[in-house]
């Protein structure tokens, strides 16, 4: 039985709610065991990351990632291929912004830096899965090996960079100097103080996050571009039929996937941080795969599966603040069974559901 | 013929009252273990997906030590019926009795345990293990696997002397001919103790000399007391075989009747509920100018091995061209290479006024589409269609580039669909909705969605690989008279398929292709037992080609 028997709403909507469920319901045993009130877990979690404006400003800030690796993940999905470098291809978008507003953030408004740091990040993000992308379309080397591998280059190669040419003169950190004004993207709380978003790091990254859900979903349904990525992934062998290049579709795919990965960059350095340092992408890159997956790598999905995961994230540090014993560990293990639910065990409850409904389901012939 | 009443039963034996009264004779000396316990027999079963009733309230006996079988068009229910009985489905309601015993089979496994075996359209084989562990697999009886092989290879050594299946053990799945993996389908099935065999459209991948060699031991097997059920839509199949047959339309079973008392006419109005014409009606060609030609192409595949070798032939505008030969034989690469969908070692390609060089062109498959060579490819599953996609997708799928199907940087959904919904009408595509994903359309709608892609582009040359494989009497008929027309417009079409009813009855001349080489040409009025020799690689005019005698 083929996922095109149960409704839209049914598919998209009642069976991520169940996983979801699910992952929450093993998630206050977990609570329950180690001697604390799930209710008052949940009410913690609930009200840390919706409850209050700047509580809502680090979810979206944490969404802002998210949103960009997901989609990330989700275009290469759409061509077959599963892009597990987002880790690296965003450490590398990071030098792509920094480049870019180390160059300007002295010299130009910030509005004329941002540019620069889109390109310089989807630049960087593109080059770090050009290789595996070439690999995996001329050699046949698969792109779940040399992705993962690239991220552990990239790790050394930062280090590297930040100990040498980035750093800041005299300084001992390995980090680049702060940007200057230039260099910041104005943060949400300034341009509307009426939410109160207080300190909270969300930033305009968000509408630039927003803009590439839109651009992605119009590349993957409505460009030719998009129809011919689509078909590879859906069947390599009658896209070859269709004159479709494998390599150009591989390698076109992955550019673009790895350059929405690098914009990630955008949220956490020219937003955020105002610098470049080591391991600022800890693990965005890889809940974005549980992004995608969660999201059916359709972009709207993809943004609540952000927001959800932002929840998670601002929500969790606030749970560890007020219960001692829910460490930061508790929080990885609730987004762990997140991941388990949605991602991996997601066609749990679909053959049950397909029962449930199976009555009242509109035609499908059967072939005899 | 009055069809409902044929559907009633006596409720003792729920024997089916056929066509004709003395149904419930048997013809006698059919086999040895014939008994009148019936091998099988279903009561009243009913299987609904969602609204679609795939079968309602299906009658049918099968008797111990027959070859019984069960014909139908494409949706009509027939592997409906089957996966119910191989415990794939389960009925909504109804009974199954197997030798006399009423049981329920919950699954495949049970289904084995009774002695049900399944011979599936789609090899159900990994094709990187040998004859003897697909054999064995799933029924390795210990832990250590030696014990079990060696079992086996006694075991498959009586089979094989006692049904004359010979299939050399140790060959791994993938260097056998489709028409030897399908024997070792037979073979598992024995290997479990199968007394009763069904056959899923066994001879869809097979030639006419293979089928012929599958008849040959299912005789065998049913004179050995087995039962078997063959499911096919090939009349031919049914007359030659079988003993008895039941006819499905629309999820009934319409009826049972015994072979020799029917004909190829009344069982395809039977399927088809209306009178049906079997043969192509065309006048003889007109041919023009050459509007492709082939020289000296020869292809190697990625093994190294030289599949196509020297071919050079011709078609001109206004005739169909056909291609025959046992599958295998270098035809697919042929076609594949034309195409452009493989590399060809050398050769030429003269085509639209250009001469291109086979050897190191680099043309690719969207290339070609714009030389107006279209393709309409042997395998719709694997390369003509992407089933996920709607089919409105694929009715673009190749010629999306099309400027007529963009608007600025986006597509034009609205003339895509608005060419879809075209396309569908004039070919009469059921059910007729462009959203509806590929997959849920049945294989002759499917097979019609891929012509009328190809068609209706109006290319000077078509290359057709297997146009009705899988698909039912009405759409063939539709689809061969599609081809004649375009034939008739002026166009040169070049005809691969593996049915030599097909080849003969459509084409005006015959290339035999044996070996990777076309060892003969023939005209429009062809003989079948010529054609078959040169297919084996005899040519009995001239010289003996391919080493044979």
């Amino acid at each position: 039985m083929t996922p095109g028997q149960l409704p839209r709403w049914v598919d998209l909507g009642l069976i991520p709610f169940l996983n979801l469920a699910a992952a929450f319901l093993v998630s206050g045993l977990v609570v329950v065991l180690i001697g604390e009130n799930p209710l008052e877990a949940v009410q913690i979690l609930v009200w840390g990351s919706l409850g209050y404006g700047e509580g809502i400003g680090f979810t979206l800030f944490y969404a802002t990632n998210f949103i960009f690796t997901g989609l990330a993940v989700a275009v290469a999905f759409h061509a077959g291929l599963f892009n597990i470098g987002g880790e690296g291809q965003a450490y590398l978008g990071g030098l792509g912004v920094a480049v870019a507003c180390l160059a300007f953030d002295t010299v130009v408004p910030w509005y004329l830096t941002l540019p620069f740091a889109i390109i310089g990040s989807a630049a960087m993000g593109a080059a770090w899965a050009f290789i595996p992308a070439w690999l995996q379309a001329t050699r046949g080397s698969h792109v779940v090996i040399t992705t993962i591998m690239f991220n552990f280059i990239a790790s050394s190669l930062m280090v590297y960079l930040l100990n040498g040419v980035l750093k800041e003169r005299g300084s001992m950190q390995p980090e680049t100097r702060t940007f200057e004004a230039g260099g910041r993207l104005p943060f949400l709380n300034d341009l509307f103080p009426s939410f109160g978003f207080g300190y909270a790091p969300v930033n305009l990254s968000l509408f630039v996050a927003l803009a590439a859900c839109v651009l992605v979903w119009l590349l993957i349904w409505r460009t030719k571009l998009g129809f011919e990525i689509r078909s590879f992934g859906a069947n390599a062998t009658a896209a070859v039929y269709a004159g479709i290049s494998p390599v150009r579709t591989i390698v076109i795919t992955m550019l673009i996937s790895g350059g929405l990965a690098g914009m990630m960059a955008i949220n956490e350095i020219m937003g955020s941080q105002h610098r470049l340092l080591i391991d600022f992408v800890t693990g965005y890159g890889f809940v974005g795969i549980a992004v995608a997956l969660m999201g059916r790598a359709h972009p709207v999905g993809i943004i609540l599966a952000a927001i959800l995961f932002g929840m998670l994230y601002q929500g969790g540090a606030e749970l560890s603040f007020e219960m001692p014993n829910i460490t930061r560990d508790m929080i990885i293990v609730i987004q762990g069974l997140v991941i388990l639910f949605a991602g991996a065990l997601e066609y749990m409850f679909r053959p049950a559901i397909i029962r449930l409904f199976a009555p009242a389901q509109p035609l499908k012939a059967k072939e005899a | 013929m009055s069809l409902p009443k044929a559907r009633a039963r006596s409720e003792e034996t729920g024997q089916p009252q056929g066509a004709t009264d003395n149904d419930k004779e048997q013809p006698s000396g059919l086999g040895e273990g014939m008994s009148d316990t019936p091998a099988i027999e279903l009561r009243k079963i009913n299987k609904s997906f969602g609204p679609v009733h795939a079968n309602r309230d299906i009658d049918l006996v099968v008797k111990k030590g027959s070859i019984h079988g069960i014909i139908g068009e494409n949706g009509a229910g027939k592997s409906t019926l089957m996966s119910i009985l191989y415990g794939f489905y389960h009925a909504d309601n109804g009974d199954i009795v197997v030798d006399g015993k009423k049981v329920v089979i919950p699954d495949s496994k049970a289904a084995i345990a009774m002695g049900i075996g399944m011979v599936h359209q789609h090899f159900m084989l990994v094709d990187n293990f040998s004859v003897l562990e697909n054999v064995v697999l799933g029924a390795e009886d210990s832990q250590l696997l030696a014990g079990g092989l060696n079992r086996a290879r006694a075991e498959l050594k009586r089979l094989e002397d006692e049904y004359e299946l010979r299939v050399d053990p140790d060959a791994l799945i993938e260097d056998l001919p489709v028409g030897l993996q399908q024997r070792v389908e037979i073979l598992k099935a024995l290997y479990r103790s199968a007394e009763i065999l069904i056959l899923d459209e066994p001879t869809g991948v097979l030639t006419p000399a293979e089928a012929d060699h599958l008849f040959k031991i299912l005789e065998v097997l049913r004179n050995e007391g087995k039962t078997v059920l063959l499911i096919t839509h090939k009349l031919r199949e049914i007359m030659a075989i079988t003993d008895t047959v039941s006819v499905m339309r629309r999820g009934e079973m319409v009826a049972t009747v015994e072979t020799k008392d029917t004909s190829m006419e009344k069982l395809a109005e039977l399927m088809v509920g209306r009178s049906v014409l079997l043969r192509v009606d065309k006048k003889p060609a007109e041919p023009e100018a050459p509007v492709m030609e082939v020289s000296n192409l020869t292809v190697t595949d990625s093994r190294g091995v030289q599949v196509v070798k020297d071919v050079s032939f011709s078609v001109r505008a206004g005739e169909i061209v056909g291609i025959a030969g046992v599958s295998g034989n270098g035809q697919s690469e042929l076609l594949e290479t034309l195409s452009g969908i493989r590399r060809a070692t050398s050769g030429t390609l003269k085509i639209h006024g250009e001469t291109i060089d086979l050897g190191t062109s680099t043309l690719n498959a969207a290339d070609m589409r714009e030389k107006s060579m279209a393709h309409v490819p042997e395998d719709r599953h694997r390369m003509g269609l992407i089933n996920s996609f709607t089919e409105y997708e694929n009715s673009i799928l190749g010629y999306h580039r099309d400027p007529a199907y963009s608007k600025g940087l986006l597509m034009d959904l609205a003339a895509i669909k608005k060419n879809a919904v075209a396309e569908i009408e004039r070919y009469d595509i059921r059910p007729p909705n462009p959203m509806l994903k590929t997959a849920n359309f049945s294989g002759g709608n499917q097979q019609k969605i891929v012509l009328a892609r190809e068609i209706e582009r109006d290319p000077e040359v078509l290359l057709v690989g297997q146009p009705t494989r899988g698909v039912d009497i009405g759409a063939i008929e539709f689809i061969h008279r599609r081809l004649v027309e375009m034939r008739d417009a002026g166009k040169g079409i070049l005809l691969v398929s593996v049915e030599l009813d097909e080849i003969r009855a459509l084409s005006d001349r015959v290339l035999v292709m044996f070996d990777g080489r076309i060892v003969g040409e023939r005209g429009a009025n062809a003989e079948e037992g010529d054609l078959g020799l040169l297919m084996a690689g005899v040519d009995n005019n001239n010289s003996v080609e391919g080493g044979v005698q």
